[in-house]
């Protein structure tokens, strides 16, 4: 029994390391603030919608829907103007303004379905940013109903499908400056979930895999007792990190392709029977738009590969390469949760800067953004990743001509005689 | 220092180590060590564990930094221009390994690229190489499969294969048996005997009798005793190096 307890306490040592608990932690933590993502949109979605309305008609129905919509919605325009409507939906961050037509009470009386125009104002294509629409449809449930018991009431000679279906919609998304007529968002959701999904998956699977691969050729160096004699040779310090770099990067792009071409067969079951014709509502990536993601892609992997290689620094073996690996594989793993769920326009301003502050979200956003041609983020973000790759590739450059990555110490005042003019002018090898 | 002195320090002296300083955050590892090792010469540094020998060897091989003093190899300032002084330099760790994926062969190749100037050079480099690892048809294997002593092998044939200047080898013969550490020492002998100026540190003191034309006694981060093998057993009245080194340490 003393053994016993003696083998399992050395078990639990080498087992129980923070390597093992670091993990946990983090997916906990991430479970939580998704929980809270979710919570957040549920409440959205059960709390009464900001709309606006646009009655044309001054028949005894419409008074019936605007009753029934005043009480159901926050509204924010009561008029006859689209213009004005859709301004005072956008100025309150409202998601949709909703017209009853001149006709509508004459067509439900007359036998024929009333119609509801309804302008959606979309501001993300997450999969979460068209949750709000629900909360509209229940109000014009709750219209459908109304005017389907006042017609009962008053015994309007109408047939019985219509007395239970009195009105008809027509739907018009508006996404910045596009209009899809006949679209709503949770339609245009569905067809943009397969890039919203596929994008971030395989970008963070790319940065994981890439970038795994580039700490733990760090970690082997040194668990391989290699590194010493590499760092002999005479070869530049750059040239080292260069040879690391590309060598990730091009193992990152094989895989790419790989998870993209397997990726593509298993989105494409859920696209497939789509209605909408992207290219109809001038949604689809120009040739220009796709070098944007190319270069952005190319720049992120270049950062991510750099970050990498300092992180990698750290590893004092392959083991530890691995947990160091972790930490990467978390951090692409938030802009992914993120941009899957919302658009960058709809975060709030803290979300937005977090998101825009990791440079692997930049890529994640890029193909969508430029759907919708918001090419001020798409650009300013490959000019920050651009900014963050040149300072990590310094970073690891100066790292591997300190004492770091032997010592896992830098020597401070080594550090100060480098820098004095002198050798400020000179390489350092 | 500027290229007059160099030079003038280049025509005869392989390595000159001036009141180097070396710190560990708080913790001093060399206290101001001065030495210079002559052309040609094979140069032994001893001392207990922990006395400062592999920091020395490492700051003189370019891989850490020097905390003061300074550190020149045929009159190349190492802290100015390590990069010109990698070039003339071959650095063996006394704990390394070599690319587990690569054969013995591939390895060398590999090493030699950075030396040659085209494949003729390269070929040269390791038809070079093969020849002091002696591992015969095991060069074709993965160093994977290599035992130590076999791998100890091929990593000295990879310091020695470029004729450096100067090789700086710690713990030479760690992990090999009898016979191939004579066989190891003979080849560091003629390699020196070339003109390979050699630093080297052991644990083993008949290795550094045999081997060394000048020792110089290190302990904790100070070099306490300097001189030729013979004149540091007159020194102590000691019938051998080991006898010596306890006697000082101790």
């Amino acid at each position: 029994m003393k053994s016993t307890i003696n083998i399992l306490r050395k078990e639990l040592r080498e087992m129980f390391t923070r390597s093992t608990i670091l993990p946990v932690i983090v997916i906990a933590i991430l479970l939580v603030a998704m929980g809270n993502m979710l919570s957040g949109a549920e409440e959205q979605a059960t709390s009464a919608p900001v709309i606006g309305l646009v009655i044309e008609d001054d028949g005894i129905l419409a008074y019936v829907a605007f009753d029934t919509i005043f009480d159901h919605s926050v509204l924010v325009y009561n008029g006859t103007d689209v213009e004005e409507g859709l301004s005072a939906v956008t100025e309150y961050d409202g998601t949709a303004l909703l017209r009853i037509s001149s006709s509508f009470t004459g067509d439900i009386l007359s036998g024929s379905p009333g119609m509801i125009s309804i302008y959606w104002v979309m501001r993300g294509a997450g999969l979460m940013d068209s949750i709000s629409s629900s909360a509209v449809n229940a109000v014009l449930w709750h219209v459908d109903r109304a005017i389907s018991l006042h017609l009962i009431e008053m015994n309007a000679s109408v047939d019985a499908g219509l007395a239970l279906a009195p009105t008809i919609r027509s739907d018009m998304t508006i996404f910045g400056d596009k209009e899809m007529d006949g679209v709503s968002p949770g339609e245009l959701s569905v067809v943009l979930s397969a890039q919203s999904f596929m994008v971030p998956v395989v970008i963070m699977m790319l940065i994981m895999a890439a970038g795994g691969t580039v700490i733990s050729s760090m970690g082997m160096e040194k668990e391989n007792k290699t590194l010493e004699t590499l760092l002999t040779l005479p070869v530049r310090r750059s040239s080292i990190v260069t040879g690391k770099l590309v060598a990730g990067a091009l193992i990152g792009l094989v895989m790419a392709a790989i998870y993209m071409v397997g990726f593509n067969y298993y989105m494409s079951a859920f696209s497939g029977s789509s209605a909408i014709d992207l290219e109809e509502f001038d949604l689809v990536l120009s040739p220009i738009d796709y070098v944007l993601v190319g270069l952005s892609l190319f720049i992120t992997l270049i950062a991510a590969l750099s970050m990498c290689m300092v992180v990698g620094t750290f590893a004092r073996n392959y083991k530890s390469a691995q947990t160091l690996t972790m930490s990467i594989t978390f951090l692409a793993m938030v802009p992914m949760f993120i941009v899957i769920f919302k658009d960058f326009s709809t975060l709030p301003l803290a979300g937005q800067i977090v998101l825009f502050a990791i440079p692997f979200s930049h890529p994640m956003m890029a193909m969508r953004a430029l759907m919708f041609d918001d090419y001020g983020l798409v650009l300013g973000g490959i000019g920050y990743v651009t900014v963050f790759a040149i300072v990590m590739i310094g970073i690891t450059v100066w790292i591997f001509r300190t004492d770091r990555l032997l010592v896992g110490r830098i020597d401070r005042k080594a550090l100060s005689r480098r820098w004095d003019l002198t050798s400020m002018i000179r390489p350092k090898g | 220092m500027d290229r007059t002195t160099d030079d003038a320090d280049s025509e005869s002296l392989a390595l000159v180590v001036s009141d180097l300083v070396k710190d560990y955050g708080e913790s001093r590892a060399l206290k101001g060590i001065s030495f210079s090792v002559k052309r040609g010469e094979v140069f032994g540094l001893i001392g207990p564990n922990g006395a400062g020998k592999t920091t020395a060897l490492r700051i003189v091989s370019t891989i850490l930094q020097i905390t003061s003093g300074s550190v020149s190899i045929f009159g190349v300032d190492i802290s100015r221009r390590p990069h010109d002084a990698r070039k003339m330099l071959s650095y063996l760790p006394e704990d390394a390994g070599a690319y587990r994926n690569l054969t013995g062969e591939e390895y060398l190749r590999f090493i030699a690229r950075f030396f040659a100037e085209d494949n003729e050079g390269v070929s040269e480099i390791v038809s070079k190489g093969v020849e002091i690892a002696d591992l015969g048809d095991r060069m074709r294997d993965k160093v994977d499969t290599y035992s130590k002593g076999m791998t100890r092998r091929l990593l000295v044939a990879r310091a020695l294969m470029i004729g450096p200047k100067i090789a700086v080898l710690d713990e030479l013969t760690s992990g090999l048996d009898v016979l191939n550490a004579q066989e190891i020492r003979k080849i560091v002998k003629e390699t020196s005997r070339r003109g390979t100026t050699i630093l080297l540190s052991s644990h083993n003191m008949l290795e550094v009798e045999l081997m060394c034309d000048r020792i110089a006694l290190i302990n904790d981060g100070r070099i306490v005793e300097l001189g030729t093998p013979r004149e540091l057993k007159d020194r102590h009245g000691a019938d051998n190096i080991e006898e010596v080194f306890t006697e000082v340490v101790s």
